[in-house]
C-alpha cells in the first residue's frame, strides 16, 4: 500500500502525527526554529493551537529555554530543529541537559530519506553526533513509528535517570500518511528503570546512620529531580543531622534552615566542607561525588568513614568514591521507607554524640567564609545577590550563567525550594542564563524571575533578548559586570601569576542601549547606595523586561576555593590572600 | 585483568556504536569485539573482550546495562566458561615449509581449508591463547597473513544468557 496519500479519512500525515503525538504528551510549550527539513511539521504547528511554539533566536537556546522549562516544572521539555545546522546548533543544549539529567525531548529534521548518506544540503549525522550526549535517539524511517518512537522518546527521557532523547525525523516521512494510534503504555525489554530500594539495604542504612557519631548529609540535583525534597526534610529533621547541597542540589534543603550548612565542594562553605570530610557517617542522596564536590578523591579517603549512597543511577554508584551501602532507586520512594522505618523505631541518635558534633560544626561556622568587605562606593557582587534575595524575598527563580557570578549566585541567594535554582552545573555551558531565564517564565509566568549572569556568558546568548521581546517576558537581568572574565581571571591570579590572558574584555557594547534596542529597559547601576533601590524598582515593574548592569568590583574572587586537585579541607579562604 | 563480557541486545541500526561509542568515550580497553544475531532475530548477541581493575570492570558493565538498546549482561569471568576464537592463517607452503606446515597445524588441530601452489590457509579454532601460541610456534617469515575473530564466550552448563 502506498503510503505517500491518504488512503482513507483516518490518515494523517507524519507531520500532524507529530503534532498530534506532543499533544498526547499534553506538551504546552514547544522551543524551536523552523527550517527546509521541518517545514510540514510547521505547517501543521500553524493549524494548532493545543502548544504554543517559542521561536528563538538560535537552536541553542531553543534547547536551553526546554531545559529550563523542564527544570521548573519536572515536566519533559520539549525543542524542535531542523536539520544540519539547525541540528549541530542544538548539541550544546543536549550536552548542557544530559550532564544534568534532565528530561527532554529534541525533535530533528533530517533529510529526505533517499537522501542520507548522500551528503546533501543540510544533511549532518544527528544520531551520531549526538550519541555520546543523550539518553537515548532515534531515526525514524517508517511513518508507522512516528507515534510509538515518540511515546519511548517520552518514556525514556522522565523516568530513570532522566535525561534528553533526540528524535531525528526525515523529511519525507513527515508527508507520508497513515493512521495515527498513540500505545497507551510502553514495554520495553531493555529499558526497566529501578524504583523501590532494597528493604534490606534501607534497613542496614538506618542503622548506620542511627549509630553516627558524626553524621552528615549530602544531597544533590537527584533529590531536586526526583522531587523529594520533602522526605528529605522530613528525615533530616526527625534524625537533627546537619545537611549539604550541591551546586545542582540548593534548594533541596531549605537554606535558612538552621541544619542547613550551605553549598559544599570548590567554593562551598568551610563548615560544609569540613564537616563532609570529618564526618564518620555520610548518607549521600541523588549525587555523584564528582571532582568539583570532592576535590581529590585520595585526600577525601584519607578520613574513614562509611557511605550510604541512594541514586536511582547504578552506575553513578562507587563511581569515583567507594560505597559502603549502596541503594539503588527512586530517591523519593527510598527516602518515604527510610521515614517509616523512622517513626516505628526504638532507638534514637546518640544525643551526647551529635551535640558535640555540632558544636563542631558550629566553631567551623565562626570562620564566617563566606563573609565579604563591603564598600560604600564600588559595588560588590556578593552585595547584589544579597539584596536580590532581599528584594525578591527568597522566592525568585534565579538562572545563571557559568563563573564567578555563578559561585556568588549559589553562595548567596538562599533557596529554600527545589526547581527555583537553575543553572548548568555538569557541563558548566556560558549563555545558559538568558534561555533558561525564558524557560522558567513561561513556566511560571506570574513568578519573578532573575538572570545573574556575566558579561561574558550574556553575549553568548544575547540574540534572545529578541524572543523575550517577542513573548514579552519579564525577565530581570543581574549583569555582574567586572569586565572580566571573572573565573578565568581569578585562576590566573592564583595559578599563574596574573597572567591574564585573554580574560580582559575590552569593547563591551553598552548594554543599556542594547537592551532599549531590543524594546527592553536597560539600567546603569555603579554605586553600592543605588543597588537595593534599581532593584526595587526593577521588580516592580512586572511586566518589563529589565537589564540591569552593575558595574562590580573588577578584583574580587570567589571563596572559598578548593584548588583544583586539592582535598576538601584544603581551602582557601578570603582572609587568606 | 582480562575480562570476557557477553550481551544481548536489541538488534537495531546503531546498536553495535552505542557499545563501540561508549568504550571510546569512556576509555575503556577493547580487545575485541564480535557480535550477530541470535536465534531470536530481534536479539543479537555481542562478545567483548576488555581487561582492567574490578572497578572499571564494574563500571563497564554497569554502563553497558544503561544503555538503552542493551537487553541484559553478563561478564563471564564471574563463573565457568568457555571462549572460543577462529583464526584463518595464510603460511608459505614451499620447499621444507611445506609439511613443517602441515605439522604443526595438525598439532594445533588446524586445517587447512586452501592449498595453492606457494601457500596453506589454515583454520584453527580456540581459546585466544591458543591462537597466540599457535601463531608462536610458525616461523614469522612465513606467515603471509592472518585474521582473527575475536573470541566467542559461553557460560559452562546451566549458566545461560537468555531473556
Amino acid at each position: 500500500m502506498d503510503d505517500r496519500s491518504p488512503q482513507t479519512t483516518h490518515q494523517i500525515s507524519g507531520a500532524e502525527i507529530v503534532i498530534r503525538c506532543l499533544q498526547e504528551e499534553k506538551v504546552k510549550f514547544v522551543f524551536g526554529y523552523p527550517g527546509g527539513a521541518v517545514l510540514h511539521i510547521y505547517d501543521e504547528i500553524f493549524k494548532q493551537d493545543a502548544f504554543k511554539h517559542i521561536l528563538v533566536r538560535h537552536e541553542q537556546a531553543a534547547v536551553h529555554a526546554a531545559d529550563a522549562f523542564a527544570r521548573a516544572t519536572g515536566e519533559v521539555g520539549v525543542a524542535l530543529v531542523t536539520s544540519g545546522p539547525g541540528a549541530t546548533n542544538a548539541v550544546t543544549g543536549i550536552a548542557t541537559a544530559y550532564m544534568d539529567s534532565i528530561p527532554l525531548v529534541v525533535i530533528s529534521g533530517q533529510v529526505p530519506t533517499p537522501a542520507i548518506g548522500m551528503d546533501a544540503f543540510q544533511e549532518v549525522d544527528m544520531v551520531g553526533i549526538t550519541r555520546p550526549c543523550v539518553k537515548h535517539n532515534f531515526l525514524i524511517k517508517d511513518v508507522k513509528d512516528i507515534a510509538p518512537t515518540l511515546k519511548k522518546a517520552f518514556y525514556i527521557a522522565a523516568t530513570g535517570r532522566p535525561g534528553p532523547v533526540v528524535v531525528d525525523i526525515p523529511k519525507d516521512i513527515t508527508a507520508h500518511f497513515t493512521k495515527f494510534e498513540y500505545p497507551a503504555t510502553v514495554e520495553m525489554r531493555s529499558y526497566t528503570p529501578i524504583m523501590k530500594g532494597h528493604s534490606g539495604q534501607i534497613k542496614k542504612a538506618l542503622k548506620l546512620l542511627l549509630e553516627a557519631k558524626r553524621p552528615m548529609i549530602y544531597t544533590g540535583g537527584g533529590l531536586v529531580l526526583g522531587d523529594a525534597s520533602a522526605e528529605l526534610v522530613k528525615l533530616a529533621r526527625a534524625l537533627g543531622y546537619p545537611v549539604t547541597n550541591t551546586l545542582m542540589g540548593l534548594g533541596g534543603y531549605p537554606a535558612t534552615d538552621n541544619q542547613f550548612v550551605g553549598m559544599l565542594g570548590m567554593h562551598g562553605t568551610y563548615e560544609a566542607n569540613m564537616a563532609m570530610q570529618n564526618c564518620d557517617v555520610l548518607l549521600a542522596v541523588g549525587a555523584r561525588f564528582d571532582d568539583r564536590v570532592i576535590g581529590n578523591p585520595g585526600h577525601f579517603y584519607s578520613k574513614d568513614r562509611s557511605i550510604i549512597h541512594i541514586d536511582v543511577d547504578p552506575s553513578s554508584i562507587s563511581k569515583r568514591v567507594k560505597i559502603d551501602v549502596p541503594i539503588v532507586g527512586h530517591v523519593q520512594s527510598v527516602l518515604s521507607e527510610m521515614n517509616d522505618l523512622l517513626i516505628a523505631e526504638t532507638r534514637k541518635p546518640d544525643a551526647e554524640s551529635i551535640k558535640s558534633w555540632w558544636q563542631q560544626i558550629d566553631l567551623w561556622r565562626e570562620k564566617k567564609s563566606l563573609v565579604y568587605k563591603n564598600d560604600s562606593q564600588i559595588i560588590k557582587p556578593q552585595y547584589v545577590v544579597e539584596k536580590l534575595w532581599e528584594v525578591t524575598k527568597g522566592e525568585a527563580y534565579v538562572t545563571s550563567d557559568v563563573g564567578q557570578h555563578q559561585m556568588w549566585a549559589a553562595q548567596y541567594y538562599k533557596f529554600d525550594k527545589p526547581r527555583r535554582w537553575i543553572n548548568s552545573g555538569g557541563l558548566g555551558t556560558m549563555g545558559v542564563g538568558l534561555p533558561y531565564a525564558m524557560g522558567c517564565q513561561l513556566a511560571d509566568p506570574d513568578a519573578m524571575v532573575a538572570c545573574i549572569t556575566g558579561e561574558g556568558s550574556i553575549q553568548m546568548n544575547i540574540q534572545e533578548l529578541s524572543t523575550c521581546h517577542q513573548f514579552r517576558l519579564p525577565i530581570k537581568v543581574i549583569l555582574l559586570n567586572n569586565r572580566y572574565l571573572g573565573m578565568v581571571r581569578q585562576w590566573q591570579e592564583f595559578f599563574y601569576e596574573n597572567r591574564y590572558s585573554e580574560s580582559y574584555m575590552d569593547s563591551l557594547p553598552d548594554f543599556v542601549k542594547l537592551a532599549e534596542s531590543y524594546g527592553h529597559i536597560g539600567m546603569n547601576i555603579e554605586k553600592s547606595a543605588d543597588v537595593e533601590g534599581a532593584l526595587k524598582e526593577a521588580f516592580d515593574m512586572k511586566d518589563r523586561f529589565v537589564f540591569m548592569n552593575f558595574i562590580t568590583d573588577q578584583k574580587e574572587n570567589v571563596f572559598p576555593m578548593v584548588p583544583n586537585g586539592k582535598g576538601l579541607s584544603e581551602m582557601i579562604l578570603a582572609g587568606d590572600e | 585483568m582480562k575480562h570476557i563480557i557477553s550481551l544481548l541486545m536489541e538488534n537495531e541500526a546503531g546498536a553495535l556504536s552505542r557499545v563501540a561509542g561508549l568504550f571510546s568515550a569512556r576509555a575503556y580497553n577493547i580487545e575485541s569485539l564480535t557480535v550477530a544475531p541470535t536465534e531470536d532475530a530481534t536479539l543479537s548477541r555481542m562478545t567483548i573482550v576488555t581487561s582492567g581493575s574490578d572497578e572499571v570492570i564494574e563500571q563497564i558493565i554497569k554502563q553497558l546495562n544503561k544503555l538503552v538498546d542493551v537487553v541484559k549482561v553478563l561478564d563471564l569471568n564471574d563463573g565457568r566458561h568457555i571462549e572460543r576464537e577462529l583464526m584463518l592463517v595464510k603460511v608459505k607452503a614451499t620447499g621444507p615449509f611445506r609439511e613443517e606446515m602441515k605439522r604443526i597445524s595438525d598439532i594445533f588441530r588446524g586445517r587447512i581449508i586452501d592449498v595453492a601452489d606457494g601457500s596453506y590457509t589454515i583454520e584453527v579454532t580456540g581459546s585466544c591463547s591458543k591462537l597466540d601460541a599457535f601463531l608462536e610456534a610458525l616461523d614469522k617469515g612465513a606467515i603471509l597473513e592472518t585474521v582473527r575473530t575475536g573470541a566467542s564466550g559461553i557460560g559452562r552448563g546451566d549458566r545461560i544468557l537468555k531473556i
